[in-house]
């Protein structure tokens, strides 16, 4: 697949701009309204969402329990809910399991929570390798697991999509819920990262 | 079925690449094949998994060359034929009149 280095426009990008165009005359499309699509996932729904669900899991013991028993509808008590994210599955980490999500057939992410997946998670490196060495793939991403730690690698469907809970990091007992989120990455929520304090090593 | 898109534990593919502050989209044409799904699938009547299909029915060389949104347009003229809505024809069409620049 290409990277994102190669930026020639695909015939794809002429294919699209003609297809919107047909609809549109047809009036089958609105393109204003895939303009306020665009926008909503460009601009609001992204990891800051799923911040806010690992944040809240982290000081609220009895959320943290609604969550792992029935992640859509703990998550949606946030406001987090529809499309590629109807059915959820948060699954947790402790010291002896670590966690990972992939799509190995296609690219299916929880997009509310989340937002639109980056590029290296819908490129087939990263779906080949991350089931068969999720250790060396980890280890890539900066993130060296114990060998007496489990490694989970889920993979995600069209139907139900997966969503880390990290652990949260040690000295952060004086944290708020706010400042908590602001220390959660999008990786941490994928698997291929872990949450670190400011400038300390986890 | 078994095919290209099926990747897990497929050697040779190459080093993961992740891209430090990564936009959401990296071209304008991304946005409106992005749009496109959530403009259509309803009217249309189809499902991520029919669409994945016809990801799925690309030539092996053509998918791994492809990007994502490549992917998508590939499926939507499919979906979208299948049903009659627009034919190929009439994309073909139009794509040889927006590259010569009439609107």
């Amino acid at each position: 697949m290409p990277t994102h280095a190669d930026r020639k426009e695909p015939e794809a990008a002429l294919r699209v701009r003609a297809l919107e165009s047909l609809l549109a005359e047809k009036g089958l499309i609105d393109p204003k309204a895939m303009d306020a699509m665009v926008d909503l996932y460009e601009n609001r729904i992204g990891p800051r969402n799923g911040a806010r669900v690992v944040a809240k899991a982290w000081v609220d013991p009895a959320y943290r329990q609604r969550l792992l028993d029935d992640a859509t509808a703990a998550i949606r008590e946030l406001g987090f809910s529809g499309l590629q994210g109807e059915d959820m599955v948060v699954v947790e980490n402790t010291d002896s399991v670590h966690n990972m999500i992939v799509c190995t057939l296609c690219s299916c992410y929880p997009w509310p929570t989340l937002g639109l997946p980056p590029v290296w998670y819908k490129s087939a490196p990263y779906r080949a390798r991350v089931v068969a060495d999720p250790r060396g793939v980890l280890h890539e991403f900066g993130v060296d697991v114990p060998d007496d730690k489990e490694v989970r690698v889920w993979d995600t469907t069209a139907e139900l999509r997966y969503l880390v809970l990290p652990q949260r990091p040690a000295g952060t007992e004086h944290m708020d819920e706010a400042q908590l989120a602001a220390l959660v990455t999008r990786d941490s929520m994928i698997g291929t990262g872990v949450v670190r304090t400011n400038g300390a090593p986890a | 079925m078994n095919g290209i898109h099926d990747l897990g534990g497929m050697h040779g593919l190459g080093r993961i690449d992740p891209e430090t502050d990564e936009p959401v989209f990296h071209a304008e044409w991304e946005t409106r094949a992005f749009a496109m799904f959530a403009a259509t699938y309803v009217f249309a009547g189809y499902t991520v998994d029919e669409l994945r299909h016809d990801i799925e029915q690309m030539g092996p060389a053509e998918y791994l060359e492809s990007s994502y949104y490549e992917h998508w347009v590939h499926a939507f003229e499919r979906v979208l034929a299948r049903r009659g809505i627009v034919t190929r024809e009439e994309i073909d069409a139009r794509v040889a009149q927006l590259a010569q620049g009439a609107h």
